[in-house]
């Protein structure tokens, strides 16, 4: 429990850092929004009219001490400031209406790439030198390509040429929001398409990365054991040699939660998915400050969340940490 | 009567540049009840013979020749090479188990000390309460001198010498009739190791397994052992009762590792040791495989390869002795 306690404190203070970092960049960043805009409209403007925008964005001349403070407060109420892109909208409010969408299907994806590719690479370690090798070359192929690659390669075969799938939105447009399942059925199957890009694009490291700890952890000798005591050869493998080929494999599964949330912003772009990762282009693209911050904000909190579940499923999985 | 007769065993290694022979033409007797005591340098394809025995190989280790026939109490007899899987899970650990070299790596870190012993004693005996496979597994480790309470430990929290204990203690959970224990004390400081030894002897009165002791530490052997098989190069060159080869080792191999270390009786003695190494196994020499490092090696010795013939108290494979054996033969044919 102590080793929780200081991983605990840890993460608080990762967590400042990162809120003060976010805090620091775009302000040490020369020019701020209004200035792009006034820029972007020639100079043309009245300086009353930029005061005005000024104060409507939240952006003040006190110095950075003040700013610090009223920034911290205002993180505390859970106030991002509002969006430039979809003013008056509050970031809050923006990324409260993306995240889900992303969490569904990349959490979704990740997970279900993780589960099968994790228990395919079991079983390819596991039965070694059969056909099953023969799976490697293509996990190795799958391992190099990139997600957004993918992702054109589905969108163009199955969205745009045999029109199986639909290639964007998260849901029809004749479909009214709401718990029926006319709303969930639409939702699975635009998200779909994503789902087994992300799925087909990660699963490749999943297999690989388990199949080799598994194979070291195959000659060791409690396996070797575990197999004269004349045990099942599936109570061999999974709860002596998975068990415990999977602790090195957890904390890469937890950073790929992490960036769950981040999203795949290619992905996301390829199908027009309305996640945070397209919110986050589109924030880059109008020069969004706050929606990045915002946004860049919650990445790196959701990081350190799965980060410290990571943790915790150490200490869960390996009494070697309980200390 | 013998508990195990081994036949004839080859196992080879298959590798990129031709087959390892790393155990050939091996035929020895274990005797029921009996400590066999097992010796050579390291390669010398004593652990490999072990885990044939076991059917433990892993590719690409491959018996090539060979028979083992296991005979339980009973009088029936079971060709242990030819079991298919779900009898030669049935033999594992309830006819024989082993004792792995380091206990350090043959528990499960991430697994119970209890339910190490759990798992054997519910596949092997499926109609043992939860309550009685319990109590089995507390009173197996007070049997090795550990504490009960243990049980629900894990093997990190173990020293050493515990985690042994535990080993044996999961190795006797279903009373074999065989343990092979390949190296159980090497890892192991003497003190530790004497107790341990001593546990082995007393807990072979008690249960009347019978064991195959593997190390490289001929003296070791000699106390404990009934009987000593010596390996050279995937061959037995000598067999005898502990006594003929602590007094007149025949096989100048046994020799060698005899005088490699220093005696803590007797008069102080030149310590021989053995000249060079041990040989390649893709192209061991021609005749007898010790040859190029006998200090007796004369011309013969690399023409052919010498029997393992028996001698008075054991047997040898030595052109030395072949002789000796005409002797014993001779004397017993009259």
């Amino acid at each position: 429990m102590r080793f929780l306690a200081r991983r605990l404190g840890f993460y608080l203070l990762t967590a400042w850092a990162a809120v003060t970092l976010n805090f620091l960049i775009p302000r040490l960043m020369p020019g701020d929004p209004v200035d792009l805009l006034v820029a972007r409209l020639k100079g043309n403007v009245d300086p009353a009219a930029i005061d005005a925008m000024k104060r409507a964005f939240g952006i003040s001349d006190a110095n950075l001490w003040q700013q610090y403070v009223d920034y911290l407060g205002n993180l505390s109420r859970g106030e991002l400031g509002r969006s430039i892109t979809f003013f008056p909208t509050e970031v809050s409010t923006v990324i409260a209406d993306s995240l889900p969408w992303t969490i569904g299907v990349v959490g979704v994806a990740t997970l279900i790439s993780y589960v099968v590719g994790t228990a395919l690479g079991v079983l390819m370690a596991w039965r070694r030198g059969t056909w099953l090798d023969g799976v490697l070359p293509a996990a190795t192929f799958m391992h190099a390509v990139p997600y957004f690659w993918v992702a054109l390669a589905l969108v163009f075969v199955f969205g745009v040429t045999l029109e199986w799938f639909p290639v964007s939105r998260a849901y029809a447009l004749d479909v009214v929001p709401g718990l029926t399942g006319e709303f969930a059925g639409s939702v699975v199957y635009h998200a779909a398409l994503p789902a087994i890009t992300i799925v087909l694009a990660s699963m490749a490291d999943r297999i690989l990365g388990m199949r080799n700890v598994m194979v070291t952890t195959l000659g060791e000798d409690y396996v070797v054991m575990a197999e004269a005591k004349g045990l099942t050869s599936r109570r061999v493998m999974w709860a002596y040699a998975a068990r415990n080929a999977i602790l090195p494999n957890i904390t890469s599964f937890a950073l790929s939660l992490g960036f769950v949330v981040g999203g795949s912003v290619l992905t996301e772009i390829v199908f027009s998915y309305p996640g945070i990762g397209s919110m986050l282009l589109k924030g880059v693209e109008n020069e969004d400050f706050p929606l990045m911050q915002g946004i860049f904000l919650v990445i790196s909190l959701a990081v350190l969340v799965a980060n410290f579940l990571a943790d915790l499923a150490y200490v869960i999985l390996d009494p070697r940490t309980r200390q | 009567m013998n508990v195990l007769e081994v036949r004839g065993l080859g196992v080879d290694y298959q590798s990129a540049t031709g087959a390892v022979h790393a155990v050939a033409d091996v035929t020895l007797d274990l005797r029921r009840g009996e400590i066999l005591g097992l010796a050579g340098e390291s390669g010398s394809g004593k652990s490999t013979l072990a885990n044939a025995v076991a059917r433990l190989l892993r590719p690409p280790a491959a018996i090539t020749s060979g028979s083992v026939l296991y005979r339980r109490r009973d009088g029936t007899e079971a060709d242990v090479l030819a079991l298919g899987p779900k009898q030669l899970r049935a033999f594992r650990w309830k006819e024989l188990a082993v004792v792995f070299q380091s206990a350090m790596n043959s528990l499960n870190p991430v697994a119970t000390i209890g339910s190490q012993i759990d798992d054997v004693l519910r596949i092997h005996a499926p109609d043992l309460s939860r309550k009685a496979r319990a109590a089995r597994a507390a009173e197996l480790l007070q049997r090795v001198g550990i504490n009960a309470d243990r049980l629900r430990g894990y093997p990190h929290e173990l020293s050493g010498g515990m985690r042994q204990r535990a080993a044996i203690a999961i190795a006797l959970a279903l009373n074999p009739e065989i343990i092979i224990m390949d190296e159980p004390t090497t890892a192991l400081d003497v003190v530790v190791q004497r107790d341990i030894l001593h546990e082995i002897g007393a807990l072979r009165e008690e249960y009347g397994f019978a064991v195959v002791f593997i190390t490289h530490d001929l003296s070791l052997l000699m106390e404990i052992s009934d009987r000593i098989a010596v390996m050279y190069a995937g061959r037995v060159v000598e067999v005898g009762t502990a006594r003929a080869l602590r007094t007149a080792p025949r096989h100048p191999y046994t020799e060698g590792l005899l005088r490699s270390f220093p005696r803590l009786r007797g008069p102080r003695e030149e310590l021989l040791g053995i000249p060079g190494t041990p040989p390649d196994l893709r192209s061991p020499p021609p005749g007898c495989a010790f040859h190029p490092r006998c200090r007796h090696a004369f011309d013969g010795c690399a023409d052919e390869r010498p029997a393992l013939l028996p001698v008075p108290g054991g047997e040898v494979a030595c052109r030395l002795n072949e002789g000796a054996g005409a002797d014993t033969a001779a004397r017993e044919a009259s």
